[in-house]
């Protein structure tokens, strides 16, 4: 009998129940919540007479939705939002949930707040109602998205039904060359993959390239597991990951904290584990990338040009088209000639102290290029704090950003930080779908070191050439 | 939830691969905090110019599809965000399958949990099933849960798989939060040794 992936353990730890058909009854230890896919959910558990079965697991904050900028404190404008808003905070008070209001400090997109404050640890199984859930797979929990009947499911029984995926390997080897980061791995990875490469897996990122990574790099590419159509994704913890949970506010302490390593420290798979499907790149292998379409697939080195619809096959010859006229490109044009209107540095993929900090890399000392918009969106208002504090901040408003309060913002484009009709972006985001930041708005994905460069220049730009000017 | 035994309908083509969720339901519709009233936007995008007309072409808004209880689509359908009001809104449209060969995850469970079939299907059946989708109003398909077939209009019969117990809650309109609450004593037991062995969480 073959060993044990680090997903089949984390499930046997947590299965409650198993049925004849293999269903399971799966215990969720931290279940995350936000105003837009939570309110259908709290309005069923009142209409049955039922309560939240473990409130000190579950874990509120507001995100979609919220402004961004200062005059916030004053309350939200756009009546839909502010009603979602408003039913989160009461529901938060009324099931007695842990709550992190518009105006704490400590507010943030959920999947920034949930690791920040130390609400999720190694091995633990957490769900949110909210696709990006995989982030959390980068302590070595077992993280994902799930619907508004399963949110409630989860308040009402602490328990999720569900049925085992398959184990999917995705190695990256060797070492990154200069200028290649967590995002670019990522999206390398869903370009070979394809959006559903991973359906049906949870993935586990293993090699010397995601050990190489911080923890805000590993969250990162963990972010995107579900744009590679995987459920999860996973990285085995190792001595980053403790060094990072330790002395969190909600990370055990003392005698706790030790029995926690021990078991932590058996969290990987086996050498002797199956695997259903193995992926592997070459870390020297993998460029900065850009995504020239309206799929996270639709992947290219920054160093490509625009393809033709005719070089893909199937199904995707008729969607590349659609893609290329929705994102108003001709094939053959050299990526790095497209021109921007827009920058948007932020989101859960990208809006961690770190990724201010490569993007603020970039840009010191510089201006953005005239008529840009450009905006950072930090992660979570301590993330925006300790920027702040290190100076990141004052290096973005000189370079002319603007320097906005934390949430999901721009990423979908629910509160006003919107893309008007043919108006081109540069993102950190994680999506660029049409529509995505605004009916008709144009999203590229990349770095946030791309991302910047590309609001210095006005372009799409190779991140490598500026680094190069900078030596 | 509503049950899914059998449906006779009209079918309407959408071959695109990779229909994501913000298609489905844009985001301006999660507002709501409502579950009803979401298929007037159901691919709204798609279906209506940014003041509102209807787009002609859009399959929905032709003649012989706007009654359609049936989509069979390209690869990939429902992927991206976990939002469910994707199946709210098709639901509320009145679409009660899904026909493709493939569907992402969280979708996929959606379905499930709103009285909706998805049906996954080898490509080259997706294929016949596309063409006669393309048959329009005069052609109607007929699923069957029970027995586990998609039936085309012209009488060629193709089986699907499906797992039992989701298929047994779709066939009887069975509640999940309820079967589950069934297993309490279980998930009690479960907690207790939890609290023994990592109680830190």
């Amino acid at each position: 009998m073959s060993g044990k992936t680090l997903y089949d353990k984390i499930w046997d730890t947590h299965v409650v129940d198993t049925q004849d058909d293999g269903t399971c009854l799966l215990y969720i230890d931290r279940h995350l919540v936000h105003e837009v896919t939570s309110p259908q959910a709290f309005e069923g558990l009142r209409m049955a007479g039922r309560k939240v079965r473990a409130p000190e697991k579950t874990i509120a904050v507001p995100d979609h939705n919220v402004p961004t900028t200062p005059d916030r404190v004053k309350g939200i404008e756009n009546e839909e939002s502010r009603i979602q808003v408003e039913a989160l905070d009461k529901n938060a008070k009324d099931f007695g949930i842990n709550y992190y209001p518009v105006n704490d400090i400590r507010q943030g997109i959920v999947h920034i707040v949930g690791p920040e404050q130390g609400w999720t640890l190694p091995g633990m199984t957490v769900v949110c109602g909210d696709s990006h859930t995989a982030t959390h797979g980068a302590f070595g929990a077992l993280a994902h998205g799930i619907g508004t009947s399963e949110v409630e499911h989860v308040l009402a029984t602490q328990t999720l039904i569900q049925k085992k995926s398959k184990n999917m390997k995705v190695e990256i080897t060797g070492k990154l060359r200069p200028g290649v980061t967590a995002k670019d791995i990522t999206l390398s990875v869903i370009g070979a993959t394809g959006t559903a490469g991973g359906t049906g897996y949870v993935i586990e990122y293993m090699g010397e390239a995601i050990r190489d990574l911080s923890m805000e790099g590993r969250m990162t590419v963990c972010n995107m597991a579900i744009e590679g159509g995987a459920r999860a994704g996973l990285i085995a913890p190792d001595e980053k990951t403790f060094e990072y949970v330790k002395g969190r506010p909600h990370a055990p302490k003392g005698a706790q904290w030790e029995a926690a390593l021990t078991w932590w420290q058996t969290l990987r798979s086996d050498d002797d584990a199956h695997w259903d499907k193995v992926v592997t790149l070459k870390g020297e292998d993998i460029a900065p990338v850009v995504t020239w379409g309206t799929s996270p697939e639709d992947v290219l080195p920054i160093t490509g040009v625009v393809p033709a619809p005719e070089s893909f096959t199937g199904g995707k010859v008729e969607a590349a088209r659609r893609s290329l006229d929705y994102m108003g490109l001709t094939p053959g044009t050299k990526l790095t000639d497209i021109r921007v209107d827009t920058v948007f540095i932020g989101s859960c993929t990208n809006g961690r102290i770190e990724d201010l900090r490569a993007a603020a890399a970039i840009l010191k000392g510089k201006k953005i290029a005239p008529g840009i918009r450009a905006m950072v969106v930090p992660g979570s208002g301590l993330v925006r704090a300790q920027a702040e504090e290190e100076g990141l901040a004052q290096i973005f408003i000189d370079a002319g950003f603007e320097w906005r309060l934390a949430g999901c913002s721009m990423c979908l484009a629910m509160n006003p930080d919107q893309l008007s009709p043919g108006e081109r972006c540069a993102a950190t985001s994680n999506r660029n779908f049409e529509g995505r930041q605004g009916r008709g708005g144009r999203t590229h994905l990349m770095s946030p070191a791309m991302a910047a460069a590309a609001a210095v220049t006005g372009h799409l730009t190779d991140v490598r050439e500026m680094m190069a000017e900078a030596v | 939830m509503e049950k899914f035994t059998t449906l006779t309908g009209i079918a309407a083509p959408m071959p695109l691969v990779n229909i994501d969720t913000d298609m489905i339901i844009p985001k301006q519709f999660l507002k709501t905090i409502k579950r009803s009233g979401l298929g007037k936007n159901l691919f709204d995008e798609m279906r209506f110019t940014q003041d509102g007309k209807e787009i002609p072409d859009f399959v929905l808004n032709q003649p012989a599809w706007r009654k359609a209880e049936i989509i069979v689509a390209g690869d990939n359908f429902g992927c991206g965000s976990s939002r469910e009001h994707a199946p709210w809104a098709l639901l509320d449209f009145g679409i009660r399958c899904v026909i493709s060969t493939s569907f992402a995850d969280i979708f996929y469970n959606n379905c499930f949990k709103n009285g909706i079939l998805p049906i996954v299907m080898p490509e080259k059946v997706v294929k016949v099933l596309m063409e006669d989708a393309r048959k329009g109003a005069n052609a109607r398909m007929t699923v069957d849960l029970e027995a586990q077939t998609v039936t085309t209009s012209d009488g060629q019969s193709f089986a699907f798989d499906v797992d039992p117990f989701r298929k047994h809650c779709l066939l009887n309109g069975l509640d999940d939060i309820g079967l589950t609450l069934e297993k309490v004593s279980a998930i009690d037991t479960f907690e207790t040794g939890a609290a023994q062995s990592r109680p830190w969480v």
